[in-house]
């Protein structure tokens, strides 16, 4: 299964950066398949890029809301909540495992021969709070004198937005490389943390920092594709725990909101108590496994 | 024995996703009658320097 899903991943990885002009036009796609929304972090402006990012999206819309108002456009970021609320309710963090490029990035970072550590549990939350603040409140009000918002964590934080676009356009246009500032420093640290971090432990920025998880998060208990304990075969041997790549403890909480649906847990449980469900219909029961 | 176990699947089907996905695509159809998806492309096909850290 784990071959399969590294398939999926470079099909989305591919999917949402197929426009392989962009060393000709030195710039980004223009045309009209960014309506479209990426399901995984995926910044926009990087030169590949032919899907939009809700989250870069998002702040834009919140950030300009008052003018947009003000011009009786009613530009409130509903379409993009729209989209990522059905994406959340259909498969919920399974985006994380299996659709999103820059944890697939980290995937990938982490097989590098190293020591490996794990994270601290309450590091989990900041994500929400990058959510509630970066995302959503600082856009929307904290202004200008022309009443507008920043897209405060794609300009002061994202790491994926400095590795896909930042960095790829610095390099095609050189003559931008005269505005890097403080900013940029900024930036680079912190893609330079996460790319680190990732090494020694497993998809640092999904577990800690990322809010496009931590929205899709939020479905966690209603969504529709996500993994089912069968507490009747569960022996609670634990054998579900060292491979998870979140951390998550599948045996003692089935829909914690931190599973990815990656299925290793799945695989690595011999007594085949962990099956794939939708809509509360199991439909990938593992054999019980000889011992 | 097979229509038991037919059964049994209905009765534990989840109503939850649907709901939210139905809600979901009501607030898109929202978005979409007010012209926001024009927007999102208007935004996504310009580059933001200073949103990726640059400028």
């Amino acid at each position: 299964m784990d071959f399969i899903r590294k398939w999926v991943q470079a099909l989305f990885f591919l999917l949402t950066n197929g426009y392989w002009n962009f060393p000709v036009t030195r710039g980004i796609y223009q045309g009209p398949l960014k309506v479209i929304c990426s399901p995984g972090l995926n910044c926009y402006s990087c030169p590949a890029a032919t899907t939009f990012c809700p989250l870069g999206a998002l702040q834009q819309l919140l950030g300009g809301i008052r003018l947009a108002l003000g011009n009786g456009q009613m530009y409130m970021g509903l379409y993009v909540v729209s989209v990522m609320g059905i994406i959340g309710s259909f498969v919920g963090r399974m985006v994380c495992g299996w659709a999103c490029p820059f944890g697939l990035f980290q995937e990938l970072l982490h097989k590098i021969p190293s020591p490996k550590f794990g994270i601290w549990p309450f590091l989990r939350y900041l994500k929400y709070i990058f959510l509630l603040f970066m995302v959503i409140l600082l856009p929307l009000f904290a202004i200008d004198a022309f009443s507008m918002g920043e897209p405060w964590f794609c300009k002061y934080f994202c790491p994926a937005g400095t590795l896909e676009a930042g960095l790829p356009l610095l390099i095609m246009q050189p003559g931008l490389r005269a505005n890097l500032g403080v900013l940029f420093l900024n930036k680079i640290f912190w893609l330079l943390l996460f790319t680190g971090w990732a090494v020694v432990a497993s998809r640092p920025f999904c577990r800690t920092a990322c809010p496009l998880g931590a929205f899709y998060a939020l479905f966690s208990k209603i969504k529709l594709v996500k993994l089912r304990l069968d507490s009747d075969r569960c022996t609670n041997c634990e054998a579900c725990h060292p491979v998870c790549p979140m951390g998550v403890r599948f045996n003692e909480s089935p829909d914690d909101m931190e599973c990815i649906s990656c299925l290793a847990c799945s695989k690595a449980c011999t007594v085949g108590a962990i099956s794939l469900e939708v809509g509360g219909v199991s439909i990938a029961k593992q054999p019980v496994k000889a011992r | 024995m097979s229509k038991k176990r037919i059964k049994t699947e209905k009765q534990q089907i989840r109503r939850a996703p649907f709901i939210a996905i139905f809600l979901f695509f009501v607030l898109g159809a929202v978005a979409i009658s007010f012209g926001e998806p024009s927007r999102v492309l208007e935004q996504a096909t310009q580059i933001c320097l200073s949103c990726i850290g640059i400028g």
